[in-house]
């Protein structure tokens, strides 16, 4: 008997025993659906934590003045004041380096805000032109700071604030008064929401220079920098320590972190995690493995004389192994596909009811799904296949 | 031809020993029409299975057409039964999920016969056994000689040499038994080998050899 036809006939075999071949494919259907869908979940719990670390940011690291020390606590806590400030010159040094792409100083503090009649206390964040590319943020109306005009007087607002203040909608271009200094407003950032426990929809950004007039200072809360690259970002650390260690007299008074090895951590926890959820649903499809073995054998019995007549109008036992061989391959074939579409249509609910959440099922786990299923109901049919196989055929005929 | 040289088949029923057949000596020239007979238990039936290379005998040696097949391969009995001979049961052994159409086209598939020719040989086979308004008929919706005009199509598809039939009639009544036996019998005048065991006595007297048996040997050999 030839491939072509031992497929036909196993196929209008599986096709005439509608119930029982159902079953057996919702069976595995479910259990690839399950690895899909789970996996969907926990691929997307990644995604979605690593998509709010790279909000902040890509390639980013943080500069902050002070050690953090293991022990002793930060050692500005107890002199009120750390060893020495972080300047902007600092910060202009830092921008210097060759595996820098770009840097922000940042300064912030809490400032009252005047215009359109209305008066309200604020978070303001001192910064430059670059802090809009470096923490991925985006205007809606009018352009952010001026690039290398420092000294205007120009004001950012959040898309909360320019609401609450001009309800009409015509923010840019009017005037604000922020403490003592009057500010034109030159923008208005995209509404955004809160990311990592940040509000950027309720801030003022304006200059740095005037941030800290206001505040009265010379030293940096933080400057952010962004390295050239992903691989940039290990020697961007050393070379910023080292250039601010120098400047520092010799000593290391800043302490400069990544998000990346972070980011890392969250990263494997959670490919960990999916993977776990894949296998405790694998299991479903080795207990569909099973079921398929079941049914074949309880087929087996029940197809005896059949068995039989094949042999005795001349099937050899490999035609007939290969008929029972290729009645599993069917059924997880259809399970297999079924599942797929089963788990790609539960992934696209899930997204449908949790936009937030980036539900797709990685790839892996679909090939993985289907070749599971695949294997079990295979490996599930070697034994009633060989057990027909086997049968004489004498016995068979005569229905024992 | 067939011939059976000292044939044995002994079977195990716990620690007793059964000789279902025990030292059988057998010619049956090609084209001949041979009954066998005897009392159940007698060994006709296993007799028929050794022949038709369903069953293995114990001892002695059995050849066919010309070529020893005792100790083939289950592989090549398998090929010779398919290429020789051709069974035909008392309950028919139709396969119940296919149409008629279907079962006769089950030993061409098993050959390897391309679908196209397979198509034209079923078409003949169907003429031939006044079965073509039931080509896409399943087993159950036919009748008891339809059937076992299905069974004899399927198993003189491939042209065997030597038709066995096991009480071909038995589920039969009467007149649809003398057709069938009239189908069988005009297969024989065409040049095929006909053995056919019965119990039934006015149905082995039409044979033109009649072999009687009795617990596993050859009592009564006419012609």
């Amino acid at each position: 008997m030839n491939l072509r036809d031992t497929l036909t006939l196993s196929f209008s075999t599986v096709a005439s025993y509608r119930t029982r071949s159902l079953l057996i494919v919702l069976a595995m259907a479910l259990g690839v659906a399950a690895v899909v869908v789970l996996t969907a979940l926990g691929d997307g719990a990644r995604r979605y934590v690593v998509g709010q670390f790279s909000s902040l940011g890509t390639n980013l690291v943080i500069v902050l003045p002070g050690r953090a020390e293991t022990s002793g606590g930060f050692p500005g806590a107890a002199l009120g004041q750390t060893p020495r400030d972080l300047t902007l010159e600092d910060a202009r040094f830092v921008g210097q380096l060759p595996q820098v792409r770009r840097y922000a100083p940042l300064n912030v503090g809490v400032a009252e805000l005047a215009g359109g009649g209305r008066l309200r206390e604020v978070t303001v964040l001192g910064s430059n032109a670059e802090l809009l590319p470096i923490r991925h943020m985006k205007l809606s109306q009018g352009s952010f700071l001026a690039r290398g005009s420092e000294r205007s007087a120009q004001i950012v607002l959040g898309s909360q604030l320019a609401r609450e203040f001009f309800p009409d909608g015509r923010a840019v271009g009017q005037r604000v008064r922020l403490g003592d200094s009057r500010f034109l407003v030159s923008g208005v950032l995209a509404p955004q929401g809160e990311s990592m426990g940040f509000n950027s929809d309720e801030i003022a950004i304006i200059p740095i220079d005037y941030a800290q007039e206001l505040f009265n200072t010379e030293s940096l809360f933080r400057i952010l920098v962004e390295a050239k690259s992903r691989n940039a970002i290990e020697p961007a650390k050393a070379a910023i320590s080292h250039v601010l260690t120098l400047r520092h007299d010799g000593e290391e008074d800043v302490t400069v972190i990544t998000q990346d090895a972070v980011l890392a951590t969250f990263d494997r926890i959670l490919r960990a995690l999916t993977l776990g959820v894949a296998g405790i649903a694998a299991v479903s499809l080795a207990v569909a493995g099973i079921l398929v073995m079941n049914v074949m054998l309880v087929a087996v019995a029940q197809r005896t004389t059949e068995i039989g007549l094949l042999k005795a109008i001349g099937a050899p036992a490999a035609d007939i192994r290969r008929l029972f061989f290729a009645e599993a391959l069917w059924l997880s074939l259809a399970g297999g596909a079924l599942g797929f579409a089963l788990g790609h249509a539960g992934s696209y609910f899930i997204r449908l009811a949790y936009p937030a959440l980036p539900a797709w099922p990685p790839a892996w786990a679909s090939v993985a799904g289907v070749a599971t299923a695949l294997f079990t109901g295979v490996v599930a049919s070697l034994l009633p296949a060989s057990r027909a196989a086997k049968l004489d055929p004498v016995l068979a005929l005569s229905g024992k | 031809m067939i011939r059976l040289d000292a044939i044995t088949r002994v079977f195990r029923m716990g620690d007793q020993e059964v000789r279902a057949l025990n030292g059988i000596n057998l010619d049956i020239a090609s084209g001949e029409y041979v009954s066998i007979m005897g009392p159940s238990g007698s060994g006709k039936s296993t007799l028929l299975n050794v022949i038709g290379l369903l069953d293995r005998p114990d001892g002695g040696r059995y050849e066919l057409d010309g070529a020893d097949v005792t100790d083939l391969s289950e592989n090549d009995r398998a090929r010779v039964r398919r290429e020789k001979i051709g069974f035909v049961f008392q309950s028919f052994h139709l396969v119940p999920r296919l149409t008629a159409a279907e079962n006769i086209e089950l030993p061409l598939i098993l050959e390897g016969v391309a679908p196209v020719e397979r198509k034209s040989r079923v078409e003949a086979a169907l003429d031939a056994f006044d079965l073509k308004d039931r080509a896409r008929h399943r087993p159950s919706e036919l009748s008891g000689g339809q059937r076992q005009r299905v069974a004899i199509a399927r198993a003189t598809i491939l042209r065997p040499t030597a038709l066995l039939a096991d009480e071909p009639t038995g589920n039969l009544d009467h007149r649809i038994g003398a057709e069938v036996m009239a189908l069988l019998e005009g297969l024989h005048h065409a040049g095929t080998t006909l053995i056919i065991v019965t119990h039934d006595r006015e149905l082995g007297a039409r044979a033109h050899r009649h072999i009687a048996m009795r617990d596993g040997e050859i009592v009564g050999d006419e012609t």
